[in-house]
């Protein structure tokens, strides 16, 4: 008798230690399924408010002109062009020093004490935030080189931000080659060089355009980096030599000027801005979606 | 298509080749020469670039310490730098660098842990086709973004709290809430897609044996992720947060604008400055003793990340060995 109540009471206490894991589970699975939400809610909710905020403010004379008292016009004409100098600058100096560094690491590299030490100071100038850059920029750049505040400035400072972007996506598409085109040129007799520019670099140039476009979408999004760098000039170049000039003279890109609006509580300039901005970064998103999935395809 | 390119390629490259055995193989050589060189001197430039920095941070951050010594600058409190008798304390500053991202990542990580989670684990395939492009573009936000909607929509609820919690304090001083909490919401944010992204590659990474057996003995799917999988990919997580960590130290932008910027006792419902917000917004005016004291807190910053580097490259080295 005493037996079957014992065994009554443990089978109590198997159910109810099976309910207790059954409603420590639900509770889990509703803080993750909350967590995820969480995330997606953040992001359309930047989106939504700062387009809700911004669009009313984009007209056409937003887009073309710069701000004036005279002209009572506010527009970030000259904040755009600046953004496209900073881009194509900076991809100028970085473009060629990151894919550089990753086929010698990847190619040419043979002692792995250097590998390290290179990979290192990678991941090192990964971790530095923008304002130290920023820093750096502004002594060494600035006032080391005299190069000032200009947009020169800023591409240069820039180019070392991204330069791990670009070595670490190069690597990666080098890596993904197969050792056969290597062996197959070196076999028929093609020298190293010809073997990188003929073959190597054609097969990972997805890899290549993938980190440039990472790269391009940072650098639009970069702020702290650029203050006191790149400056916040916001005027248009003149046409002509003015277009080679203006390397030399202070520039701000979008999110300075974004930053400089916020700071003077222009608000709707700002929202403006933002809307533009994030545009630009779905723009990039999506572009980088349709490519990739273009080359997966292709390579299968 | 490809193929054939290819082919056409080795072919030239052949046609090349032989043409250097007859006489042009000094030239084909120099060429090969000059190539690597070029290449060892961009691999070398990463490196170049960090000793410089490290060298003209150190350089144009000492010269204030030996000018004020250590104890002025580092481990006093008093930050006037304008004032007709200046001081130069940064230690709230710190402080307020240090609180603002340990809250930071006490907010963000668990949110972002769940999320890796469910993205990894648990997520049926067409709400990870949301979640996960979500993540992505929250990574791919300018932080004047983040700052901007901080300051018109997170600043005003932190104000309104704020004035319900301290309703009849004499002594509080208000903030319009801008204060160490709004910033550390922000930053919260912010930290959320690298330590989704690593930490979920981590979970990944973890071998189906391990939630096989684990599930053949018994455990439900939710205890083998938080017993199991989780532990096992322990390394990879905390990567995830010394990441978030290094992320968070060294935003500037976004909390300019939502953390006040007086400098002060790094309390949740006071106005704070950090290094990097002082470095924001003193260094566009800032002269003689003053800016060298402004390179002191830079250096400190960067010492800060350093040390999470190192930290990183020891924690990534570790797992990559036994």
């Amino acid at each position: 008798m005493t037996r079957k109540v014992n065994y009554s009471a443990s089978l109590c206490r198997h159910d109810f230690g099976l309910l207790h894991a059954r409603i420590k589970d639900a509770v889990a699975y509703t803080a993750i399924y909350l967590a995820a939400f969480y995330a997606v809610l953040v992001l359309a909710g930047i989106i939504l408010y700062v387009f809700a905020k911004g669009f009313p403010v984009l007209d056409l004379p937003f887009f073309t002109t710069v701000t004036s008292v005279v002209n009572g016009t506010v527009g970030i004409a000259g904040n755009m062009v600046n953004t496209v100098y900073i881009v194509v600058l900076t991809l100028i100096a970085a473009v060629p020093t990151g894919v550089g560094a990753a086929v010698w690491l990847n190619e040419y590299a043979a002692s792995c004490k250097a590998v390290r030490l290179i990979e290192f100071a990678t991941e090192t100038l990964t971790g530095i935030p923008s304002i130290v850059f920023g820093m750096f920029g502004m002594v060494f750049f600035g006032t080391t080189l005299g190069l000032g505040y200009s947009i020169l400035t800023g591409a240069l400072t820039l180019s070392l931000m991204i330069l791990p972007l670009i070595t670490r996506s190069t690597q990666e598409a080098l890596r993904a080659v197969p050792d056969g085109y290597r062996d197959g040129a070196i076999g028929m007799g093609a020298t190293k060089w010809h073997m990188i520019r003929t073959i190597l670099l054609p097969s990972a140039m997805p890899g290549i355009v993938t980190g440039i476009l990472l790269a391009v979408g940072r650098i639009v999004g970069e702020s702290a980096a650029l203050l006191f760098t790149a400056g916040s000039g916001y005027l248009l170049p003149d046409v002509g030599s003015g277009l080679v000039h203006k390397i030399m003279e202070s520039g701000g890109t979008l999110t300075i000027q974004m930053y400089l609006s916020m700071a003077r509580a222009e608000y709707d300039t700002a929202f403006g801005i933002a809307a533009v901005l994030l545009c630009m970064v779905l723009a990039f998103n999506l572009l980088l979606k349709l490519l990739t999935r273009r080359w997966n395809r292709i390579s299968r | 298509m490809d193929i054939r390119l290819q082919q056409a390629d080795y072919n030239r490259a052949q046609g090349e080749a032989s043409m250097s055995l007859t006489g042009k193989r000094s030239h084909t050589q120099r060429i090969e020469v000059l190539a690597e060189s070029v290449f060892t001197v961009c691999a070398f430039f990463a490196v170049f670039a960090v000793f410089a920095i490290t060298l003209y941070m150190i350089a144009n951050g000492v010269p204030a310490i030996c000018r004020l010594g250590v104890r002025e600058i580092l481990f006093s409190s008093v930050w006037k730098p304008t004032a007709a008798d200046p001081s130069f304390g940064i230690l709230y500053v710190i402080l307020s660098s240090v609180a603002g991202t340990a809250l930071a990542v006490l907010l963000g990580v668990p949110a972002a842990l769940l999320t890796a989670v469910f993205l990894a684990e648990v997520a049926p395939r067409p709400l990870a086709a949301v979640v996960r492009p979500a993540v992505e573009l929250l990574a791919g936000i300018p932080s004047v973004v983040y700052g901007l909607l901080g300051m018109l929509i997170l600043n005003p609820l932190m104000y309104r709290l704020e004035q319900r919690l301290f309703r009849g304090s004499g002594t509080h001083q208000f903030t319009g809430g801008a204060n160490l909490l709004s910033a550390a919401l922000v930053l919260a944010v912010m930290i959320l897609p690298t330590v989704i992204s690593v930490s979920e590659t981590a979970l990944r990474a973890v071998p189906e044996q391990l939630r096989a057996s684990s599930m053949a003995l018994g455990a439900s799917r939710i205890q083998t992720i938080f017993r199991v999988v989780l532990p096992a990919a322990r390394p990879g997580i905390v990567t995830a947060v010394v990441l978030g960590v290094g992320r968070a130290m060294g935003e500037a932008m976004a909390v300019n604008l939502v953390s006040g910027g007086s400098v002060n006792v790094p309390l949740p419902f006071s106005s704070v400055r950090f290094l990097t917000t002082a470095l924001v917004s003193e260094m566009g005016y800032a002269e003689g003793l003053h800016r060298q004291a402004l390179f002191t807190i830079g250096l400190v910053l960067f010492g800060f990340i350093m040390i999470v580097n190192i930290l990183l490259h020891r924690i990534l080295r570790g797992a990559d060995g036994p």
